[in-house]
């Protein structure tokens, strides 16, 4: 009889209200290491809601998300320094370039030499706009800038609201290595994404939102 | 923490509107020394406080428009210390240029020169006190349309004992007579604003998002 571990993520009958919407209808899904949760649905459906309920920002009325058997409003701190979080918005400072923004956003969590925040810029192909302010990006340029955040957090669970928006068929390749790699490695994700998640012998569960 | 100081400009605001309101006053009462003496530290303070809520304005509200507010919550580190340095590097760009343009201002207002130190002090902890208020007010209105009107409606009540004592140690300044009471009141009022207002901040931050 095979054991199978506990999962590393698991949320469980998760409602929550959006004004007068019941956007999120008991929710629940569990997901392992090395595996990715693909969250799908029309538009208002609550993805996006779903998400930051699991981040802790927006706080589900009923239900709970457990991270390694604990509930996460428990250990807190701990969550969140194996989670990464990546919005809608590019959380970018427009007046600063690429790399102060790296700097101080990565700093937040651990200090990082600025050689390696270029190599990282590089791998997703904005090493260019290393030195240019983000206001002067395009809107693509702008989610790879923010992407690199993600990947140079050294988070074990990745949460991704719409990753692959405005970015070109390449940079939707690269991000998928990039998001097939953390899965190998032994990581987590939970990506919103309108189009098909399509990674390379990563496991991906598939929830749907109505 | 390094923000944008790029946008000089935005920071430079709170300055001109400082330095307009206290320079009009001479100009539209009577040139009399000892009048424009009696209404000096009124209009110091007064100026002083409306321009710190102009300034408080622009505390929150971009970061909580690029999304950055947000990774600040989900990186782990404590809310309080990092609404607490935002706070002290927005002193800087505000609260800062008011008071080192105000020895010229009292000047223009009719106070003697030995007021000016005591001036200078007592409006450097009452405008790190109204940054702080400001925090509060600005973080129980994120998001809220035409917010800077409700802000400055949440401070007012708290800034009046600043206002009350600040006025007060510039009148005894400019009359001779030794203001250091007044000056401790200021101390405790800033002692109490750094460990009250932050707290209360970060907790309104948090209510903001969800």
């Amino acid at each position: 009889m095979t054991v199978i571990p506990p999962p590393a993520l698991r949320a469980q009958n998760l409602h929550a209200w959006r004004g007068d919407r019941h956007v999120l209808r008991g929710v629940s899904f569990r997901v392992q290491r090395g595996e990715a949760l693909h969250v799908f649905g029309p538009n208002g459906s609550g993805k996006t809601t779903l998400l930051r309920v699991i981040c802790g920002l927006l706080h589900a009325e009923e239900g709970e998300v457990f991270w390694q058997g604990v509930p996460t409003t428990e250990n807190n701190g701990e969550f969140l320094s194996t989670l990464a979080y990546l919005a809608h918005d590019t959380a970018l400072k427009g007046d600063l370039t690429a790399l102060e923004n790296l700097r101080f956003s990565v700093g937040m969590k651990r200090s990082v030499a600025d050689s390696a925040l270029r190599a990282m810029l590089g791998e997703l192909g904005v090493a260019d706009c290393a030195d240019l302010p983000c206001r002067v990006l395009s809107a693509g340029q702008r989610r790879r800038v923010s992407l690199c955040r993600v990947l140079l957090s050294q988070a074990n669970l990745w949460v991704l609201d719409e990753p692959f928006t405005n970015l070109d068929a390449a940079s939707t390749q690269r991000v998928s290595e990039a998001l097939a790699a953390h899965l190998h490695t032994g990581g987590l994700a939970i990506v919103a994404a309108h189009q098909g998640l399509n990674l390379d012998g990563g496991v991906v569960t598939r929830l749907g939102l109505t | 923490m390094r923000l944008a100081f790029r946008r000089w400009g935005q920071a430079a605001d709170p300055l001109l509107f400082f330095v307009m309101v206290t320079t009009l006053f001479p100009l539209a009462l009577s040139p009399e020394m000892s009048r424009l003496r009696d209404v000096a530290p009124g209009v110091l303070w007064v100026a002083a406080l409306l321009s710190s809520l102009l300034a408080a304005d622009t505390l929150l509200k971009a970061d909580a428009q690029d999304g950055t507010l947000e990774q600040y919550v989900l990186s782990g580190q404590p809310l309080t210390l990092l609404l607490l340095v935002k706070t002290a590097a927005h002193w800087f760009l505000t609260g800062l240029p008011l008071v080192l343009v105000s020895p010229l201002v009292a000047i223009a207002l009719g106070a003697p020169g030995s007021s000016l130190g005591t001036i200078m002090i007592a409006l450097t902890l009452g405008t790190w006190t109204l940054s702080l208020l400001g925090a509060i007010g600005a973080a129980l209105t994120i998001g809220v349309r035409r917010g800077s009107l409700l802000l400055s409606l949440l401070v007012l009540p708290l800034a009046m004992p600043v206002l009350i004592f600040g006025a007060r140690s510039a009148e005894l300044a400019i009359a001779g007579i030794d203001a250091t009471a007044s000056i401790y009141l200021l101390v405790s009022l800033l002692v109490m604003a750094i460990t009250l207002a932050p707290l209360t901040a970060a907790a309104a931050v948090r209510i903001a998002l969800d």
